[in-house]
C-alpha cells in the first residue's frame, strides 16, 4: 500500500489554477522525484503536502497509509511523520547544533533544560546522517552542506518517515552533493520515503525510482527512472524538444578587455588566510571565460574582488584598455569602467523585492535618467519597456513588485539592470541557480548574443555541465589559487574536479 | 506597456487614510456641535500641526533609508531656543539668527550622520544619545528661564498670509491642476481633479477665518518640496533602495553613506526649521520645547503609512499622518476630554493603522 496518496489536488488562487487535478503517490522506501520548471506547481503542492496551505483551501484528497488525513497546519504534518526541507533553511544561525536540533522539543525537568539530554539526542541524530561536526558548533560556522545535514537529522530526530526535500542541491557542491545523495539512499534502505525536487536532472536519473513531471500545474508524466531518461523529462517539463541545451557560441578572437594580475586578498576575520592567492587571468572581448572549483575555492571572492565589493583589502592589478588599475574599492568605481556584476544570491544583493520592476531596472543608472535634476520618466519607461522586450521578462506591468516574479524573470530583471549600464565586462555567479529550464535556455542564448556583440563574460557556476557547455575557457580555482585553465577542446568534467579537489599547490595549468 | 489592473493603480491606501480622517472629523463635529469643523478651529488645527509635520516629512524620508532619529524633538527645542537667544539676547538680524539656526540643525545632523555611517554606530543609539545631549543643552542655554522674541520673530508663527496673496497662490496651483488633468488622459487625471478640489477648498476655509497661516504655509512648501525629492530625484529613488535592500543598493554603485550622511542632515535642517516655528508659535522658548516630538512625528510617519523596515513610505502620508495627530489633540481639547485620555487614544490610533495596514497587505 503506498505511503502518501494525493488525488485529483486542485488549487486556484485569485486568477491562477495552480493545481490542475494533480495525483501523486509514493511508497515506503521510496525515492519519487517531482520535476518541471518554476510555476509549474511543484512548490503548491509540497506546500498542500505539509499543510501550508490548509485541508479546505484546495480541492482532492490526501491519504497517509490509506486513511485520509487533513492537515491543518506544518505542526500537524510534522505529527504525522512529514518533514519538509525547504530551499531555505530553518536553521537559527547563531544557536548551536544541539539547540537547533532540540527547538520546539526541548527535553525538560520541571521546566529545566535538559542539556544533557539534549546533546545525546542530537549526537544520535547527528550519527544517523553520518555528521560529524562537534554539536557544540554555531550552524552559521557549519558549510552549507552540513547545515543541510544538520536540518535532515533534526527531521529524522522527530522520527520523519517521509522526507520533502525542495532544491537541496542549489547551494551545494559536488561533493557535498554527492554525500547527501548517498544519505538518502542509505535513509531509504530504512524505509524513509523522499519526496525529492530538483532542477538537476543529473542527480534525478541517479538517485530517483520513479519521476513525475508538473506542466502548467498538471500532471504530465509520471514513471519509473528507466522509463524516464533526461530528454523526456526535459521535454516534458517544457512541452517541447530542448535541442542544443548549451549553445555556446562560436570563439572570437577579440581584443584582451580585462587582464588581472596577481589578485590576491585575506580573510579579514583571520589574518594571513588568504581567500584569494595570486589570481591572474585575461578575457577576450566575445569570450566566455567559465571560473570553476568546489564552493569556498575563492570563485565569488574573485569576482567580488574585481566588482569592488570584496570584505577585505585586494591587493594586484587590473589593466583595461592600456590602464593599470588598483583594485576597485568600491562598485561605483568599476560601473564606471563598464563591469557588472550578477552576483549567486539575487534576493541579497540584486533586487529590491519591495519594489517595482521599473524601480529595479533603473536602480544603476537613475542619476542619468534626468532632467533639470528630476526624473525624466518617459527615459525610465523606455529604457525599461526595452530591457522588458529584449530579455522577454514575463510581468504583468513595470510597476509589478520584484516578488511577485518567477526567480528565471527576476534573474532577467538583474541582467536588465546591467544592460543598462551598457557593460563591456559582465561577471556572473552562479547566473542559473534556482532557475527553470525554459528560463536557463533562455539565459544561455542571450549569453550567445552578448558575446557575439563583443562583450567579454566572466562565468563562475557550481553546474559542471552548464560550465563545460557554455564556456570558451575555464580557470579552475582551488584554495583561493589557479589550479588549472583549459580551453573548451581539453576541458571535461573529471580534468575540472580533478584540478579543483586537488591538495593545494599540486595542480597544474594544462 | 498598459497596467492590465486598473484596480491596482487606484492609490487605496491614501483613499483609506482619507477616509479615516473624515470619520474622525465627523465624529468630533458631530461630539463639539460643528465647533470643530468651523475656520477658525480648523486654521487652528493646521497651525498645532505645522512643526509635527515639518518633522514627520523629514522623518519619513529617514525612515525609508532605513534609518531613526529619535533626536530631532530635543534638537526642535534646542534650536528654537537658540534662534530666540541669537535675536534677543545677541541682537542678530532676523534671518542671519534664522539661517545660523536651521545650518546649526544641518550640522549637528550631519554629525549624527556620520557616526552612524563612519564609525558604524546604530542610528538609533547615536540619536538616543543626541536626544539627551539637545536636552541637557536646552536647559542649559535657557537655564530654566523662557526668552520671548518680538513680533517680527512671531510672525513666522503668528501671522497670515493676506487674502489676496492666498487667493493668487492658489490660482496659480489650480491652473497648473487644470493643465496636469487635460494633459493626462488615464485614470489617473482624476487625481488632479481632487487637488484641485482641495487646494480651492483649503483656501477658500482658511480664508474665512483670517487667511493661510504663515506656518501652514512653510509646512505645505516643504512637503511638497521633500515629496519632488522623494519621488522625482535620483537621491529620494536611492533612500527608498536603500532601506528597501541595502546590499543591493550597493552592489547597483549607490554609495550608501554619502546617501544617509545627507539625510540626517537634511533632518536636521528641518529641526531648524521646526525649532523656529514652534518658538513663534508658542511666543517663547522654553526649556521643555520639543518634548517627545521625535515620537510625534515618527508616529504621524507610520500612521500614514511608512515602514519601520524601511523601503516604503510617502511625505504626503506622513503630512495626514500628523494631521490625523492633531485633530485627535484639538478635538479632544475642544470637547472638554480629560488631558489623559489624548495619548490613550492617540496610541491606540497608531496601533490600529499600523495593524490594518498589515492586515490590508497580507491580503494582497
Amino acid at each position: 500500500m503506498a505511503l502518501l496518496e494525493l488525488k485529483n489536488i486542485t488549487k486556484d488562487f485569485p486568477g491562477v489554477r495552480a493545481l490542475d487535478g494533480v495525483s501523486f503517490d509514493l511508497n515506503p522506501g521510496e525515492i519519487h522525484a517531482l520535476c518541471g520548471e518554476n510555476g509549474a506547481g511543484k512548490s503548491t503542492l509540497i506546500k498542500i503536502l505539509c499543510g501550508y496551505h490548509p485541508a479546505g483551501s484546495y480541492g482532492g484528497e490526501m491519504f497517509l497509509s490509506g486513511q485520509k488525513v487533513f492537515f491543518k497546519t506544518l505542526q500537524d504534518s510534522e505529527k504525522a511523520g512529514l518533514a519538509l526541507i525547504a530551499q531555505e533553511l530553518a536553521l537559527v544561525p547563531e544557536f548551536s547544533v544541539i539547540e537547533n536540533m532540540s527547538l520546539g522539543q526541548e527535553p525538560s525537568h520541571f521546566g529545566l533544560l535538559q542539556k544533557d539530554q539534549a546533546e545525546q539526542n542530537c549526537r544520535r541524530a547527528l550519527e544517523k546522517v553520518g555528521l560529524s561536526v562537534d554539536p557544540h558548533t554555531q550552524v552559521k560556522d557549519l558549510g552549507v552542506g552540513q547545515q543541510q545535514m544538520v536540518e535532515i537529522a533534526k527531521a529524522l530526530s522527530k522520527d520523519a518517515r517521509l522526507l520533502v526535500l525542495d532544491e537541496p542541491t542549489a547551494a551545494l557542491t559536488e561533493s557535498d552533493s554527492k554525500r547527501l545523495l548517498d544519505l538518502l539512499s542509505q535513509l531509504r534502505q530504512k524505509g524513509v520515503s523522499v519526496v525529492y525536487i530538483s532542477h538537476r536532472l543529473e542527480e534525478v536519473a541517479r538517485i530517483a525510482d520513479r519521476v513525475t513531471v508538473l506542466r502548467d500545474g498538471k500532471s504530465v508524466s509520471t514513471g519509473p527512472i528507466s522509463q524516464m531518461p533526461k530528454d523526456k523529462i526535459i521535454a516534458d517539463m517544457v512541452g517541447r524538444e530542448v535541442k542544443t541545451f548549451y549553445p555556446r557560441p562560436p570563439a572570437r578572437e577579440g581584443e584582451i578587455l580585462l587582464s588581472v594580475k596577481n589578485l590576491s586578498f585575506e580573510n579579514p576575520q583571520v589574518p594571513g588566510r588568504k581567500i584569494l592567492d595570486g589570481v591572474s587571468f585575461e578575457v577576450k572581448a566575445g569570450e566566455i571565460l567559465g571560473l570553476g572549483g568546489l564552493m569556498g575555492s575563492g570563485r565569488t571572492a574573485l569576482l567580488s574582488a574585481l566588482f569592488g565589493v570584496a570584505r577585505g583589502k585586494v591587493t594586484g592589478t587590473i589593466e583595461m584598455e592600456g590602464s593599470t588599475l588598483p583594485p576597485f574599492n568600491h562598485p561605483t568605481q568599476a560601473i564606471r569602467q563598464k563591469i557588472a556584476l550578477v552576483s549567486e544570491d539575487r534576493k541579497r544583493y540584486g533586487l529590491v523585492l519591495e519594489s517595482t520592476v521599473r524601480e529595479n531596472l533603473v536602480l544603476a543608472v537613475l542619476s542619468k535618467l534626468t532632467r533639470k535634476g528630476l526624473l525624466d520618466g518617459e527615459a525610465i519607461d523606455l529604457s525599461c519597456e526595452k530591457e522588458v522586450l529584449d530579455l522577454r521578462i514575463k510581468t504583468r506591468g513595470l510597476s509589478t513588485l520584484a516578488n511577485q516574479l518567477s526567480g528565471g524573470n527576476q534573474q532577467k530583471v538583474v541582467l536588465g539592470k546591467w544592460f543598462l549600464t551598457s557593460p563591456k565586462i559582465l561577471l556572473l555567479d552562479e547566473p542559473t541557480r534556482g532557475i527553470d529550464v525554459g528560463a536557463k535556455a533562455e539565459i544561455y542564448e542571450l549569453l550567445g548574443r552578448l558575446t557575439a556583440e563583443g562583450m567579454a563574460i566572466v562565468m563562475a557556476s557550481s553546474d559542471l555541465p552548464e560550465l563545460l557547455g557554455l564556456s570558451h575557457r575555464i580557470l579552475v580555482l582551488n584554495q583561493g589559487k589557479a589550479a588549472g585553465l583549459f580551453d573548451e577542446h581539453s576541458a571535461t568534467a573529471e580534468k575540472i574536479m580533478e584540478a579543483a579537489t586537488a591538495a593545494a599547490g599540486k595542480a597544474k595549468a594544462s | 506597456m498598459i497596467e492590465s489592473n486598473w484596480k491596482q493603480s487606484i492609490p487605496w491606501r491614501a483613499l483609506t487614510m482619507v477616509g479615516a480622517l473624515l470619520v474622525i472629523w465627523i465624529l468630533f463635529s458631530i461630539g463639539t456641535d460643528g465647533t470643530f469643523l468651523s475656520p477658525r478651529n480648523l486654521s487652528l488645527l493646521m497651525r498645532q500641526m505645522a512643526v509635527t509635520g515639518i518633522l514627520a516629512s523629514g522623518m519619513v524620508l529617514v525612515i525609508v533609508a532605513g534609518q531613526i532619529d529619535l533626536s530631532v524633538g530635543a534638537m526642535t527645542g534646542f534650536l528654537g531656543a537658540l534662534a530666540a537667544l541669537l535675536f534677543v539676547n545677541h541682537g542678530w538680524p532676523l534671518g542671519l539668527a534664522f539661517a545660523a539656526t536651521v545650518l546649526a540643525g544641518a550640522l549637528f545632523g550631519h554629525i549624527q550622520g556620520h557616526l552612524v555611517t563612519w564609525f558604524n554606530l546604530p542610528p538609533f543609539i547615536v540619536t538616543l544619545g543626541g536626544m539627551l545631549i539637545f536636552q541637557g543643552s536646552l536647559l542649559g542655554l535657557t537655564g530654566g528661564v523662557a526668552v520671548s522674541p518680538t513680533p517680527d520673530f512671531l510672525a513666522v508663527g503668528q501671522a497670515f498670509l493676506p487674502k489676496g496673496v492666498g487667493w493668487g497662490l492658489t490660482l496659480l496651483l489650480d491652473a497648473f491642476f487644470i493643465w496636469r488633468f487635460f494633459k493626462e488622459k488615464s485614470l489617473a487625471r482624476w487625481k488632479w481633479a481632487g487637488l484641485f478640489v482641495l487646494a480651492t477648498g483649503f483656501t477658500a476655509i482658511l480664508n474665512a477665518y483670517e487667511g493661510i497661516p504663515i506656518p501652514v504655509l512653510l509646512l505645505l512648501v516643504l512637503t511638497g518640496a521633500l515629496s519632488v525629492l522623494a519621488l522625482q530625484t535620483p537621491y529620494g529613488r536611492h533612500l527608498y533602495a536603500i532601506g528597501g535592500n541595502r546590499e543591493a543598493a550597493f552592489y547597483s554603485g549607490i554609495n550608501i553613506k554619502q546617501h544617509l550622511v545627507l539625510v540626517f542632515t537634511l533632518m536636521g535642517a528641518l529641526a531648524g526649521v521646526a525649532g523656529i516655528v514652534l518658538t513663534a508659535r508658542v511666543g517663547a522658548a522654553t526649556s521643555d520645547a520639543g518634548h517627545m516630538m521625535e515620537l510625534d512625528a515618527i508616529a504621524a510617519a507610520v500612521i500614514g503609512g511608512t515602514s519601520l523596515m524601511g523601503g516604503r513610505g510617502s511625505v504626503w502620508g506622513a503630512l495626514l499622518g500628523a494631521l490625523v495627530m492633531a485633530s485627535l489633540d484639538n478635538g479632544m481639547g475642544l470637547m472638554n476630554t480629560e488631558a489623559f485620555w489624548q495619548p490613550i487614544l492617540k496610541g491606540s490610533i497608531l496601533i490600529l493603522a499600523v495593524g490594518a495596514d498589515m492586515a490590508g497587505r497580507r491580503k494582497s
